[in-house]
């Protein structure tokens, strides 16, 4: 049972942690006794990891500790924005998880001690565990947008946390009046959803031409290129003509600062006053992670794909949009395919064995109006300590099609949230 | 389609210390990179900018293949007068662009 690892130099100096706890583990005794795993995070990735875990091994005892009683999806939650879909269709509980044998605590992790492996609850108990699944999703990264703080973010939405976020934006676009003016802060990479601003603008759009047609929407992007960006691209022309101005890094889009007092975004090279301002800010990993030493100074995980163990914590997996996954896109197809992956392997190295390399998939849909989808998908297999793309695998949708092809796949993005909804939490 | 992008206070007060910021949308092609067929893509950079206030240079850098596309130089300078700034880029093939600003000076 070698776990071999061929370290850089950098590895070595960085890692030294992780390679000491792979010569200790994993403990033979493990396989006897009923090991405890614990998951933090209920989200795409932590719910369907605890899931995983019981039916890769139904001896396992798996806690999943999760604060909110209900769960609220961002995929669809842009139909929500756009007065396209109720926040309910949405929200999904953990009922059936806990049928299904897992143990759900309804209590924020506030401490982790990777030495005695235990996680600290805001209630004050602890839970002791084996190994430990940190699914925490992003956390905003209020401080790197110089303006914008929560306060802000009550006037200058992100909605990029499903919820009351969601209704919010949604309600100043109904409020706001015919020729007025949107704008959408979009981050550098990494972000959680790449494709997810421009869909937004997709479907805010539709909402103003349908309700309000002399107003405009003007992305303010910190990037020069963008997922699916010819598909979109082409949709805001067929669609939308002369409505969304797409501003990117090179032509000065990069939002340094925001002032809420105005609804203001500013620029290198300008100020965009709007009647709605949806801040995207830059992100980073669940704050939990970096309490439980598992981010590096990008503020995100670094991980072995193999088997998504932390290359700082030891005994610590990390799945979702928290890790650093290499090409795969921080999405909620992403996070349910490492969680799989990551159940089996958690599951493996308990048993003593050594987990073998996962091949996950990914597919996003978007939607540029209601019945008309593309969607981009991708294969991916460790390589030289990263997911990377298995060559010749996935794509995105053609660019030109007729509309019914668009419509197609339009469905099929609603059957995939009903599928992995219902995978995941049905 | 080339194209600047600056930022010079419309406003200052004599005396006062002002950024000035300026972004050319421009390739940097390093001339380093290969095609798939082995053949060298021929190096196309910005070689020089300078900036002139009112007539006289005030800035200048000269860039190299390592400079990134899309080049954004920032730089600070004292408001003197009111007048004008007036930026240049040169570079390979004969890319020429020139942009201005002009502020007043209370």
């Amino acid at each position: 049972m070698g776990i071999n690892h061929r370290m850089s130099r950098r590895e070595f100096v960085g890692g030294g942690a992780a390679a000491v706890t792979a010569l200790t583990l994993p403990l033979p005794a493990f396989a006897q006794a009923a090991a405890r795993v614990v998951v933090i995070g209920g989200g795409f990735g932590g719910a369907s990891c605890a899931r995983a875990l019981k039916q890769v091994d139904p001896k396992l005892q798996v806690t999943l500790v999760e604060p909110n009683r209900t769960f609220t999806a961002c995929p669809f939650s842009n139909n929500v924005i756009a007065g396209l879909r109720s926040l309910e269709e949405q929200q999904f509980g953990y009922d059936k998880i806990a049928a299904g044998g897992v143990t759900v605590v309804a209590q924020a992790a506030t401490a982790i001690d990777a030495n005695a492996r235990t996680v600290g609850l805001a209630d004050g108990t602890s839970l002791a565990y084996d190994r430990l699944v940190l699914s925490p999703g992003v956390d905003l990264r209020f401080e790197a947008l110089p303006g914008y703080d929560e306060t802000a973010a009550a006037k200058m939405p992100h909605a990029w946390k499903a919820g009351e976020q969601t209704l919010l934006l949604r309600k100043q676009l109904e409020a706001m009046d015919d020729g007025g003016l949107v704008v959408i802060a979009a981050p550098a990479n990494p972000f959680r959803c790449p494709p997810g601003p421009y869909e937004r603008a997709c479907l805010i759009a539709h909402y103003l031409k349908t309700k309000k047609p002399r107003s405009k929407l003007i992305i303010l992007d910190a990037k020069d290129t963008f997922s699916k960006q010819r598909l979109f691209q082409n949709a805001w022309k067929e669609l939308y003509p002369g409505m969304i101005e797409w501003v990117s890094l090179s032509q000065g889009g990069k939002v340094n600062s925001v002032d809420p007092a105005t609804n203001t975004l500013i620029t290198d090279f300008g100020n965009h006053t709007a009647q709605v301002a949806n801040v995207i800010p830059p992100q980073r990993a669940g704050r939990i992670a970096t309490i439980a030493g598992a981010t590096d100074n990008t503020g995100w995980c670094a991980i072995d794909p193999v088997t998504f163990e932390s290359k700082s914590a030891p005994n610590i997996h990390v799945i979702g949009d928290a890790c650093i996954a290499g090409s795969m896109p921080k999405s909620a197809f992403s996070a349910n395919s490492q969680a799989k992956a990551c159940a089996s392997a958690v599951a493996t190295l308990i048993a003593g064995r050594a987990p073998e390399a996962p091949k996950l998939i990914n597919t996003c849909y978007s939607l540029a109006a209601p019945g008309y989808g593309f969607s981009v998908a991708g294969v991916y297999q460790p390589k030289n300590g990263l997911f990377t793309d298995v060559e010749g695998a996935g794509g995105v949708s053609p660019a030109d099609v007729p509309r019914d092809f668009r419509a197609r796949e339009a469905d099929y993005a609603n059957s995939w949230f009903a599928t992995i909804t219902a995978e995941v939490f049905g | 389609m080339a194209s600047a992008l600056i930022n010079v206070p419309a406003k200052a007060k004599r005396g006062d210390i002002i950024e000035i910021k300026t972004l050319m949308s421009h390739i940097m092609e390093t001339g380093y990179r290969h095609t798939a067929t082995g053949e060298v893509v021929p190096r196309d950079i910005i070689t020089s900018f300078a900036c002139r206030y009112n007539g006289t240079e005030i800035f200048r850098a000269d860039l190299f293949p390592a400079i990134a596309a899309n080049p954004f130089i920032t730089f600070f300078t004292t408001a003197t007068a009111s007048g004008k700034f007036e930026f240049e880029w040169i570079g390979d093939n004969g890319f020429s662009e020139t942009a201005s600003a002009s502020i007043t000076v209370e």
